[in-house]
């Protein structure tokens, strides 16, 4: 494969989204989880959920920082290395990414400084609401973007202007919620709730395990476990859902994903595959005769790879194994946390969640496993949708900027080094503060407030005033 | 409505907002090179930790709002200031993080490198975001509706002195903001460094203004003066713009010295004097430039969305942005007031 701008402006693209992706899919589900702490706080008095919110606001504070200034990168992208995507897309689209600027990022960026600063200078409930409207922010956020992702997946409401060959919109309500876009806003809201729950298990389990658990270690592994048992039974249903709307608009990619040969009216289930000198290029296990259940709204023949082969237009394929493997992955990453989930709840209910075991053991790479679905879901949906940047109407090879591969290969490599130290710094930090635990903190009293979200583990107590003062 | 029209101020101003409020967080982190200890440096970034992910939003309002609304010249410029950008951006990330990061790290080392990365990540991302100012201001090759050039077109000794004028002019903005929210020591200090760099601000603007002069005929035509001939009814029309700018810089200065100053000035007026300075020259580039968004390649209605994509657009910022201005001013009130040592993050 030759070097070109086009592939490295798409590794580029990867690379940088996957890295951002991982800080709102925490962060999404991190300001709700903070937003019921101080809730239960405000509504039952009990220290302990005042004292998880001081402890998770300064990880939150750690991540949403990475998050914004990956996002930022992102917002230029589509101009640097995009930028024929950018005019022919940019009336349909721009409105969408400039109504996530107006509704979400300056709500979220803004109440943020009450958040983490405000705790001394206004009251309780004031100080609520802004916890809420950055929860609300990053939920709102996702909307616009799962909005205009998933018109580049299942575009509808436009139409391309003859002269230009500009998209322009016709009909702004089918452009914003298209026919991937309930599906695909579902999943991704729920992949952050479990991601973040994954990660506040595995810190619980670590404290556990290393005999710091307390109080609030306790509440937070409840808390954990009960949503993921909670939410990973909907989280499956809803990337099920998202399958089929697949199924209907782009054929191709389920064939990807499912690994189906050829086309038949009833398809078997690929459990796992590998490269074979075949027409298919794999060979399986497979367990046949599924596709009635998994795919019960099918009325015609269920096409397989043999149709997609590049070879016509309206037959273009996206690359076999990565579609393939990624979902598989996110398959199994979704199994192990409903697992978890219910074998948490499980010790919950028995009473001895607290007391270390294979459970924590296993929970503590489980922290690992929603990032894992949420990159390999990502790559499922994104590189399924090869070669297309708006599906059926645009090509990737089309839409990439007159950029040099030179610069296109510095900016990678810049990236890649900045990356590289930013985030293995901000996970250190992270990962500090989540195993230090709550031992460091009075279990009654004074604790430090959220003026000092950083202030966790390695600062002075700080001054007696402030805390008062907001209580 | 010339919605273009509307969308092009409105832009206009929130690169504007970006300016003045991330402009002079840039600033103090810059300034916080020179602090003299940990805790003036700390002190100094407090006066911004509050504020500074809604000033940076404003970035994102300009640049998501340059493809929302003009797309054509977003991709444009975009790939003509690729390695500027580039640096941009990884310069805020630096400095984004470090806000944070420069907290928590337990060894001097990792502290040295994150309050460097804090400082240094500020003024290249400064000096980052006036070279891509003067790229833009000296033009872009393209071929139909495509960047064309190269990837060093944007390095030109015209591009690198806005680059310079900026960070001066952003460490102006900075020093102001520490008059506003420091006392004693920290608050002379930080006039020292703003007179200083009023002075340099003064003779970056002067520059620049003559090179403008042989960029293209067209910038300076507006003012009525070429090479050869001055038109004294356009510009005297237009002279109150700089005549401003000249003034507040006066004043400025006579604030942050005490020259000839019967008592001190309030420390609220640096900061709107320094703004002043800033709004002159950029409503005298406007002013310049307009109505070219691309200049000489494509104008404001050239580059711009479909009408129906900018309508819908106007309605969500009709609502939003009197709404993002309301509480991003109750949250600057909030936080009001002199910074104490130990505020911030200890606090």
């Amino acid at each position: 494969m030759e070097l070109d701008a086009l592939i490295l402006s798409r590794l580029q693209f990867a690379f940088v989204v996957a890295f951002h992706i991982l800080f709102p899919a925490f962060t999404i589900g991190l300001a709700s989880f903070l937003a019921v702490c101080e809730g239960l706080w405000l509504r039952t008095g009990r220290d302990v959920f005042k004292r998880l919110y001081l402890h998770w606001v300064k990880i939150f504070a750690l991540a949403f920082a990475m998050g914004v200034v990956s996002g930022v990168v992102m917002s230029y992208q589509f101009g640097t290395n995009w930028s024929i995507f950018a005019d022919k897309t940019g009336s349909v689209l721009g409105p969408l990414l400039g109504y996530e600027v107006l509704t979400a990022f300056f709500l979220e960026a803004t109440f943020l400084g009450v958040m983490l600063f405000g705790w001394s200078r206004v009251g309780r409930r004031l100080h609520f609401v802004a916890t809420c409207a950055v929860a609300v922010g990053t939920s709102i956020s996702a909307f616009w973007i799962l909005s205009a992702n998933s018109w580049m997946q299942t575009p509808a409401g436009f139409a391309i202007d003859p002269q230009s060959g500009n998209f322009y919109a016709t009909n702004w309500r089918e452009v914003i919620f298209t026919a991937s876009f309930a599906p695909r806003y579902v999943h991704m809201m729920l992949a952050a709730y479990v991601t973040t729950a994954a990660v506040v298990l595995a810190a619980g389990a670590w404290q556990t395990v290393n005999k710091r658990s307390s109080d609030p270690t306790r509440w937070q592994m409840r808390m954990a476990a009960g949503t993921l048992a909670a939410l990973m039974p909907l989280q499956i249903w809803a990337g099920h859902w998202s399958g089929e709307v697949a199924h209907e608009h782009q054929p191709a990619k389920i064939a990807a994903m499912e690994g189906w040969c050829e086309t038949r009216a009833v398809q078997g289930t690929v459990l796992f595959a590998w490269p074979a000198e075949n027409d298919c290029g794999l060979s399986g296990v497979v367990v046949p005769n599924t596709s009635p259940i998994l795919f019960a709204s099918a009325t015609h023949d269920l096409q397989g790879l043999d149709y997609f082969d590049n070879s016509a237009p309206g037959r273009e394929r996206p690359p076999l194994w990565m579609v393939f493997y990624a979902f598989r992955i996110m398959v199994g990453a979704g199994i192990g946390m409903l697992a978890l989930g219910f074998w948490g709840v499980w010790k919950w209910r028995s009473g001895d969640i607290d007391r270390p075991g294979l459970f924590h053991w296993a929970a503590i790479p489980g922290g690992a496993l929603g990032f894992i679905a949420v990159l390999t879901g990502w790559i499922t949906a994104e590189v399924g949708r090869q070669p297309w940047t708006v599906y059926g109407y645009l090509s990737t090879a089309d839409s990439v900027a007159p950029v040099s591969a030179g610069a296109v290969a510095t900016s990678l490599l810049v990236f890649m080094i900045v990356y590289a130290i930013v985030f293995t710094a901000g996970v250190v930090y992270m990962a500090r503060i989540a195993t230090r635990g709550f031992d460091d903190e009075p279990p009654h009293g004074k604790h430090r407030a959220p003026g000092s979200p950083l202030g966790s583990v390695d600062e002075p107590a700080q001054m007696p005033g402030d805390i008062v003062a907001a209580e | 409505m010339d919605l273009p029209l509307i969308w092009a101020v409105l832009i206009a101003v929130a690169v504007m907002l970006y300016v003045l409020l991330d402009g002079m967080d840039l600033g103090v982190g810059m300034l916080s090179a020179f602090a003299a200890s940990d805790e003036e440096r700390n002190m100094m970034n407090a006066t911004i930790e509050p504020v500074w992910d809604g000033n940076e939003t404003w970035l994102i309002l300009g640049g998501g709002g340059l493809f929302a609304a003009f797309p054509l010249a977003y991709a444009v410029i975009m790939p003509a200031v690729y390695l500027p950008l580039l640096l941009m951006l990884a310069a805020l990330i630096f400095r984004g993080v470090a806000f944070e990061f420069r907290h928590k790290a337990v060894r001097k080392p990792t502290r040295l490198f994150w309050n460097g990365a804090f400082y240094g990540g500020s003024f290249a991302a400064a000096f980052a975001q006036g070279v891509i100012l003067g790229a833009f201001i000296t033009g872009i090759e393209t071929d139909g509706r495509a960047f064309a050039g190269g990837e060093f077109d944007w390095l030109s000794p015209f591009s690198l002195l806005t680059g310079v004028s900026v960070a001066i002019g952003y460490v102006l903005l900075g020093a102001c903001w520490l008059v506003l929210k420091t006392e004693g020591e920290t608050q002379a200090k930080a006039k020292r460094f703003g007179a200083r760099a009023l002075v340099g601000v003064s003779l970056c603007f002067a520059l620049v203004s003559i090179a403008t002069l042989f960029i293209d005929p067209r910038v300076t035509e507006r003012w009525g003066v070429s090479m050869n001939h001055i038109e004294p009814g356009k510009l005297l029309l237009l002279a109150p713009i700089p005549f401003v700018g000249l003034l507040a810089a006066v004043q400025l200065l006579r604030d942050l010295t005490g020259f000839a100053m019967r008592r001190a000035a309030p420390d609220w007026r640096p900061y709107v004097l320094a703004a002043t300075v800033f709004l002159s020259g950029y409503l005298g580039l406007a002013v310049s430039l307009f109505p070219w968004l691309v200049p000489f390649q494509f104008t404001i209605w050239d580059a711009a969305a479909r009408d129906n994509a900018l309508g819908l657009m106007l309605a969500g910022a009709a609502v939003m942005l009197p709404a993002i201005l309301a509480y991003t001013a109750y949250v600057y009130s909030l936080f009001w007031g002199k910074v104490k040592p130990g505020d911030g993050y200890h606090a």
